[in-house]
């Protein structure tokens, strides 16, 4: 086998991504009751915001019959929102270990380091968001059409990936598990307060001015289109220019959090 | 000194100990005022439009209507970081310790239960200043206030001695946490959130029958109406059902932890 050493830099480069993706793997693999709370925690948000808050849709100006195709798609980004926060605290606990200080001192760019975290996040989420989505099949979601469900995924997978970013720059700034809450709530915060209980025009005033400029609620609604509606162009690209310009911001933060870090 | 005031200052001692942990990690904190209060928040702005709804009780607002179910969710979460800190002593050593100090072993529970119940009454003044910060009125005035807060109070320390058991009978505090999926079931499964009778079958049979939806409505309806005498009694017995259990499981935990050591 090739050592990594020898190859040029971009193999190198995605040699270390592959490696730092495959630990993430193992550690699923050999302790899958670790990803049980990630799995959970957005099943029960949606089983339960399904059982209480179902009968906002007879509201005046609630355009979808069932509520569990209006709530699936923010309880699957909510699971990339808990994945992409566990990777913060994991990145946490290896700081904590000394881990981390070992992978710094590698000839691995820092960047090469996050994207393995990131990218393996991204992977993860796709656990939850496929456990989510059958269930809400069978309580009766409709079914999203494959260009509905393909858009749905790529938001799940490019959520994580902020999340991620988020995570893993306060694992960084505070190297301390202790974040872990700052971690989970700053993405619950992120992804509730858009148009995820209800459409905007029945939020309450201070909520609907929060989600107008919340760049999520476009993430939601082009993850929810195919659920509600069919899906569009014009729906779609608003959740990818709000996808990428999360993405910019907290990976260029996280990126500068890791490159501050010293050994 | 008589036995009973050297006890009562052990318990103190425990409990005030219980307090500042909590109060010194984030971790364990988050879950008591962080979550609930962004979750009230949250729904309230997301789903503040189901006043609306035919059938929904009158409120002045649904701030109003969620404070007992924020107030429910804090505690619950507080019972159960109450089991974590415990769980976390015994796999330190530190129970132990305290285990072979000449003290009976019911006031190391009793301990963690004051500062559980401490800290149910940190949220329940939490959520009401909260609630008359946003221009929620509480009903039944200063009166119905007390018993909102007594009746928090006590359904902490009753569910924190369901949280202290499991700690004791399993020494693990990752098992411990590993229950926090689970009080969001029971939350959820409750009228803590909506009115039962506007909820979605089967969550709406269950909560019907969960002793939680007892107490919530307990807590809320001197919030939101006045006091309600069978309201008041049905919370008061549900709260004793929950003490007892977690009485009996604690009392059978803590033999079994003794005897395992």
């Amino acid at each position: 086998m090739e050592s990594v050493a020898a190859l040029p830099q971009w193999r190198a480069n995605l040699a270390t991504i592959a490696a730092l993706m495959a630990r993430a793997k193992n550690e699923l693999l050999r302790v899958p009751g670790a990803a049980i709370p990630g799995v959970l925690a957005p099943t029960i948000f949606f089983l339960g915001l399904n059982g209480v808050f179902g009968a906002l849709t007879q509201l005046k100006g609630f355009t979808t019959g069932t509520y569990e195709s209006y709530i699936v798609p923010v309880s699957m980004l909510q699971g990339a929102g808990f994945t992409g926060a566990a990777a913060g605290v994991n990145l946490a606990r290896d700081i904590e270990q000394g881990w981390v200080d070992r992978l710094l001192v590698s000839p691995a760019p820092r960047w090469v380091l996050l994207a393995g975290t990131v990218l393996a996040a991204s992977a993860r989420a796709l656990i939850p968001a496929t456990f989510v989505f059958i269930i809400a099949l069978f309580l009766g979601a409709g079914w999203p059409g494959i260009d509905g469900l393909l858009v749905t995924y790529a938001m799940v997978a490019a959520m994580a990936a902020v999340a991620a970013c988020w995570g893993s720059g306060l694992a960084l700034r505070f190297k301390s598990q202790s974040a872990a809450p700052l971690m989970q709530s700053g993405m619950m915060a992120l992804v509730l307060m858009t148009t995820a209980y209800a459409p905007l025009a029945l939020l309450q005033p201070w909520m609907r001015s929060v989600a107008e400029v919340n760049p999520v609620t476009n993430v939601i609604d082009a993850a929810r289109q195919g659920f509600v509606g069919g899906v569009s162009w014009a729906e779609t690209w608003p959740g990818i220019v709000a996808l990428i310009g999360l993405l910019a911001v907290l990976g260029a933060w996280a990126l500068r959090e890791m490159r501050r870090t010293a050994v | 000194m008589s036995e009973l005031a050297t006890n009562a200052r052990v318990v103190r001692a425990l409990g005030m100990r219980s307090i500042r942990q909590t109060f010194r990690r984030p971790q364990l904190m988050a879950p008591i005022v962080v979550f609930p209060t962004l979750l009230l928040a949250i729904q309230t702005g997301g789903a503040g439009g189901a006043v609306n709804l035919p059938g929904f009780p009158p409120v002045q607002s649904f701030l109003q209507f969620m404070l007992a179910g924020a107030m429910m969710q804090s505690l619950m979460l507080a019972g159960n970081s109450g089991g974590i800190a415990l769980a976390v002593d015994i796999e330190m050593g530190f129970t132990d310790r305290l285990f072979s100090a000449p003290i009976p072993r019911y006031t190391i529970v009793l301990g963690r239960l004051a500062g559980t119940a401490a800290l149910g009454l940190f949220a329940s003044l939490w959520f009401l200043a909260i609630g008359l910060i946003f221009g929620a009125e509480i009903h039944s005035g200063v009166a119905g206030a007390l018993i909102a807060i007594a009746l928090v109070t006590a359904t902490a320390m009753a569910v924190g001695g369901i949280g202290a058991a499991i700690a004791l009978r399993t020494g693990s505090a990752s098992v411990v946490q590993g229950l926090f999926p689970l009080v969001l079931v029971v939350l959820f499964l409750s009228s803590a959130f909506f009115p039962n009778d506007l909820m979605i079958q089967p969550a709406k049979a269950i909560a019907e029958y969960n002793p939680l939806s007892f107490v919530v409505e307990g807590i809320r309806g001197p919030i939101i109406t006045g006091v309600d005498a069978t309201e008041l009694g049905e919370a008061v017995l549900a709260i004793a059902g929950i003490v007892v259990l977690g009485l009996v499981l604690s009392v059978r935990a803590l033999r079994h932890r003794l005897r395992v050591g």
